[in-house]
């Protein structure tokens, strides 16, 4: 028969240590008992859920197939209430008995809450509008009911405490922190670091602490009310979240026989003191006089567990974690390890305080090695002060280099020399071997080793060394991170992924697609969007006016002076007089302050308040010329062979063709296209975006992605074809495709070289990817929805569209009573 | 308190500039309903802020893309901040002062 190992407590230890041993092959008939009603969750991230940054499904570790997957007979909300330690059984509160060869425990801690009046309800447990902060329920109840309320007391100004408070204003408008202490986390920081960082709290965060604050009484019939402090003051709220500290799980233990002091007393091999199969891990343990209340410690537990009961290394031995903790709340930099201040007479130790900035650091050291280390608001230096104190590595002889970036060799610890198994993820329990296999198992970001590993999604001090060691990993071929792909910053997917989830979900808007898939609007993401639903949905666009940017809002490009440039459609450079007739009277008409020949072969009008663009447009009676917008612009054309002696095509016409045909299309930058009549090139079409060059025999070359402004680039042979209607083909094609694969304001000159050349040709020319059938159709769809949009004039799209932002005498004036 | 007209004037996450008592005023209207009330100009180069893009926090001003917070009038991009004034709507009409 297999060994029986029944765990009791499913939390982080308890898992962590069902993993190790899985992880050697440790064979054995596994049952596990947790209280809560769930699979295994990283407890520390409960803050970053209160907080709002972390989705309740994103912090899921083990989830129910895990234990299925792995053979686990799992008992999810069944508390054991006894162990029978000489008949080696397990007694359920709900009646069942398991037997056992080998027993865990690891029932983790509860809140301390301290015995303050009013705390309680007879007989209902808390007073209603009092929380504990420790399981996912805890979590869900209080953001369930701060979410109702005002005022928020956070009773503790620990680390927890912090953090309650912090997420707790996510959720209302009011958050005092009541700290019995006279400083803030005064178990890790002196008190001028706590000093320092009350400070931070109270002017960045907004939270009001109350230090020396100790509650007296929790006031309120129905509900909480206010909290009474020793001076007999009541501070008003309706929430109250105490945070005073944990106690370990041990009573359970304790009532059935084992050694109980502050924890249950465990051996250098987790074995609970006289027991030969009874084992205890994690926060309920106590090894050598000390408990623990953070999880780096347990992974080391887990792991000395693991190698001795799997029979691994069966004289594995736990000797004590050295802790070092940091703040997980955005804003107020945390960090503290070892010593607060120097005990010995031959202490060094270095301060750096600069409380204007809230800043202060310091260091510790004896015999040249880190003791202690204190940082707030700045924790640049905090990954290499963790890991010199926890491996006792060499000092820098320029001390000041632990404190600050000197320019000089950062005292970083080499990838290289590291070895595999050394722990780079506190939080998580994440080694430098893990990082290493997970790129070489083809995830070569560092964000998706990230979430494939957990490494640096705890507190995040260790982001920079995973970044290291997954570009040492990949051998210098770390793919680019993939926030520099993403379509638009807000928004965090690829293009061809953001395109699949709008299309999925029929995402219409720009708002709709914030709500479902950004979480919060971004201004700088919107245009982006716009642009490219309009493209995806055409007609069926639900056109967002406050998503376009000005120029796109009233068609016109917006000048220094606030006013507008007004350039209407001349297809191909080419003009009338009648055209030019006009123009000249309208720009008399309204005292146009300056005409001017453009690059793109018109004519611009400079200068027209917001207000008078309808009716200039109305004066003009052209269409637009698109100079303002991430859209197709022009098409330069030379004279070509109708009149240029040299010429060998008719440029003029072709270009004419095709400005008439892809007018006004949008896409992520914009188009500047020419057609040239022969390889003299005159109209420059060897820099443009699209550019088509007549060559002899009456074929044309088409060049794509250059460009010839504050970026110069001669573009890239396409295809040489032979005829105009070729050319009018490949150019819709090559158009729709940048358009759909393009990131938002990438041009042609560098969407082209990211894809290559040859690849573009593959699929525009030869279609190998047998979508060009599709690529003409979206092209023909865009191109038969086009509206001239200062056809919009006689009916603004939104109230005041045209009415101006400047200057003063114009505005609506108010009434003003004295 | 000044009434400046109906928010209706102002289309959902948009901006628009009001002249009160020789000043003027850039209102928004974010997309969550409430309102912010900004100096009208750009203090880097005199933008007309009510043309910029915003969303919850901030707006852009459509000249150099320099932002401001909404809420506060700090500068987001290291220019001066600029000055806000207490606005809200009731009964469909922006009110601006205390
Ligand atoms: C909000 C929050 C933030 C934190 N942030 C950090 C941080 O940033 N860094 C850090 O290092 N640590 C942090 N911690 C501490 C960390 O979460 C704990 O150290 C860790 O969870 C301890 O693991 P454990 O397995 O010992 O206990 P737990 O994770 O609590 O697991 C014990 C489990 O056993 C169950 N149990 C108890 N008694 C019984 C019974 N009789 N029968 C059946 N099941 C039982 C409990 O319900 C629980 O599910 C944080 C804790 C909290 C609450
Ligand atoms: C979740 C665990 C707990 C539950 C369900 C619980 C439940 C209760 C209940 C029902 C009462 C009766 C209140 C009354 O009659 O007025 C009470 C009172 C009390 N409990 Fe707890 N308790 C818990 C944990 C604790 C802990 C851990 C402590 C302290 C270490 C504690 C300290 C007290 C004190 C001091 C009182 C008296 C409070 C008063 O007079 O208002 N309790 N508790
Ligand atoms: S490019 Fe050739 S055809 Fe066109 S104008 Fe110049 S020389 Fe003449
Ligand atoms: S080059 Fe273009 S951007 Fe620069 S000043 Fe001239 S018009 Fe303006
Ligand atoms: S004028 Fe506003 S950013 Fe330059």
């Amino acid at each position: 028969m297999r060994t029986r190992l029944v765990v009791i407590g499913n939390g982080m230890a308890g898992a962590r240590t069902v993993e190790e041993i899985l992880a050697r092959g440790g064979d054995f008939d596994i049952t596990m008992f947790g209280d809560e009603p769930y699979g295994n969750y990283n407890r520390i991230m409960l803050s970053n859920v209160l907080a709002g940054v972390e989705d309740e499904s994103g912090i899921f570790l083990n989830d129910l197939t895990w234990y299925t997957d792995n053979g686990i007979t799992l008992h999810t909300g069944t508390r054991i209430d006894r162990i029978d330690r000489f008949a080696k059984m397990v007694y359920a509160a709900d009646g069942t008995a398991t037997p056992y060869d080998k027993l865990i425990i690891a029932t983790g801690s509860r809140a301390f809450v301290p015995p303050i009046p009013g705390l309680h309800r007879p007989g209902r447990g808390y007073h209603q509008g009092v929380f504990a902060f420790r399981t996912l329920d805890d979590t869900r109840s209080m953001i369930r009911y701060a979410r109702e309320h005002q005022r928020a007391v956070v009773i503790g100004g620990g680390l927890l405490g912090l953090e309650a408070a912090r997420g707790l204003q996510n959720h209302l408008p009011h958050v005092t922190l009541i700290h019995a202490a006279g400083h803030l986390m005064n178990a890790q920081l002196n008190e001028a670091a706590g000093e320092t960082l009350r400070a931070t709290v109270e002017a960045r965060l907004g939270i009001e602490v109350v230090v020396n604050g100790r509650t007296t009484e929790i006031l309120g019939k129905n509900a909480v009310t206010g909290v009474k402090l020793g001076d007999g003051r009541v501070i008003p709220c309706d929430v109250v979240v105490v945070a005073a500290g944990i106690r370990a799980n041990a009573e359970m233990a304790a009532a059935s026989g084992l050694v109980v002091e502050r924890g249950i007393v465990v051996d250098d091999q987790m074995r609970a003191q006289d027991e030969d199969d009874i084992y205890a891990v994690g926060e309920c343990a106590q090894h050598r006089g000390e408990t623990y209340g953070l999880v780096a410690p347990l992974w080391d537990q887990a792991k000395v567990l693991a190698d001795h009961l799997t029979g691994v290394n069966p004289f594995a031995e736990y000797h004590g974690s050295q802790v070092a903790t940091k703040l997980k709340v955005a804003g107020v930099d945390v960090a503290a390890m070892g010593l607060q201040a120097p005990e010995r007479d031959d202490d060094e130790s270095l301060t750096f305080t600069e409380p204007g900035r809230g800043i202060y650091k310091n260091v510790i050291i004896r015999g040249g090695r880190l003791v202690g280390a204190t940082m707030v608001g700045d924790v640049k230096k905090v990954a290499f002060l963790m890991q010199a104190f926890d491996r006792g590595l060499a000092l820098p002889e320029e001390r000041a280099e632990l404190m600050f970036d000197l320019g000089g060799p950062s005292g970083e610890v080499k990838v290289e020399e590291m070895a595999d198994d050394e722990q780079v993820c506190n939080c998580n329990g994440v080694s430098k071997g893990a990082i290493c296999s997970t790129v070489q198992s083809g995830c070569k970001t560092v964000t998706g080793v990230m979430d494939k590993t957990r490494a640096g999604k705890g507190c995040g001090t260790c982001k920079p060394l995973v970044q290291r060691i997954v570009e040492w990993a990949a051998g210098g071929e770390v793919d680019e991170d993939p926030a520099a792909s993403w379509y638009v910053p807000g928004i965090p997917m690829p293009k061809p992924e953001l395109m699949n989830a709008i299309r999925v979900h029929s995402l219409r808007s720009v708002s709709a697609v914030f709500a479902k898939l950004g979480g919060e609007e971004d201004a700088k993401s919107k245009m982006g969007l716009a642009s490219l639903l309009k493209m995806m949905w055409g007609g069926d666009y639900v056109d967002e006016r406050d998503a376009r940017f000005i120029n796109d809002r009233v068609h016109a490009n917006i000048q220094r002076d606030g006013t507008f440039s007004v350039v209407p459609q001349m297809k191909g450079g080419v003009t009338t007089p009648a055209q030019l007739r006009r123009i000249a009277e309208v720009a008399e008409k309204h005292a146009v302050p300056m005409v001017k020949l453009t690059g793109g072969q018109r004519i611009d009008l400079l200068g027209i308040p917001k207000e008078k663009l309808p009716e200039v447009w109305a004066d003009l009676d052209m269409p637009s010329g698109y100079a303002y917008g991430k859209s197709f612009r022009t098409v330069k054309t030379c004279v070509g062979s109708d009149f240029c002696r040299f010429g060998v095509g008719d440029s003029t016409a072709l270009g004419i063709a095709l400005e008439e045909r892809y007018q006004g299309i949008e896409g992520p930058g914009k188009m500047k296209l020419a057609v040239t009549g022969c390889p003299r090139n005159c109209a420059e079409a060897y820099v443009k975006d699209l550019g088509v060059v007549a060559i002899d025999g009456g074929k044309w070359e088409i060049y794509v992605g250059g460009a010839a402004g504050a970026h110069i680039r001669k573009g890239d042979l396409l295809a040489t074809v032979g005829s105009a209607a070729e050319v009018m083909v490949l150019t819709g094609r090559f158009l729709q495709y940048y358009r759909e694969n393009a990131n938002w304001l990438e041009r042609t000159y560098a969407f082209v070289p990211r894809l290559g050349i040859e690849r573009v040709r593959e699929v525009v020319v030869d279609d190998k990817d047998g979508i060009a059938a599709a690529l003409d159709a979206a092209m023909d769809a865009s191109v038969a929805a086009y509206r001239d949009p200062w056809k919009d004039r006689d009916d603004p799209a939104t109230p005041g569209q045209f009415r101006t932002s400047l200057p003063l005498t114009v505005l609506p004036q108010v009434p003003v009573r004295a | 308190m000044i009434a400046l007209g109906s928010v209706d004037e102002i289309p959902p996450g948009e901006g628009r500039t009001f002249a009160v008592d020789g000043d003027m005023i850039a209102v928004f209207r974010l997309r969550d309903g409430s309102v912010r009330a900004l100096q009208a100009t750009c203090p880097h180069r005199g933008g007309p802020l009510a043309d910029g893009q915003i969303d919850l926090k901030q707006v852009i001003c459509p000249l150099h893309l320099n932002a401001w917070d909404l809420t506060t009038g700090c500068s987001l991009s290291g220019q001066p901040d600029v000055a806000v004034y207490p606005v809200r709507v009731d009964d469909n009409q922006i009110l601006l002062g205390d």
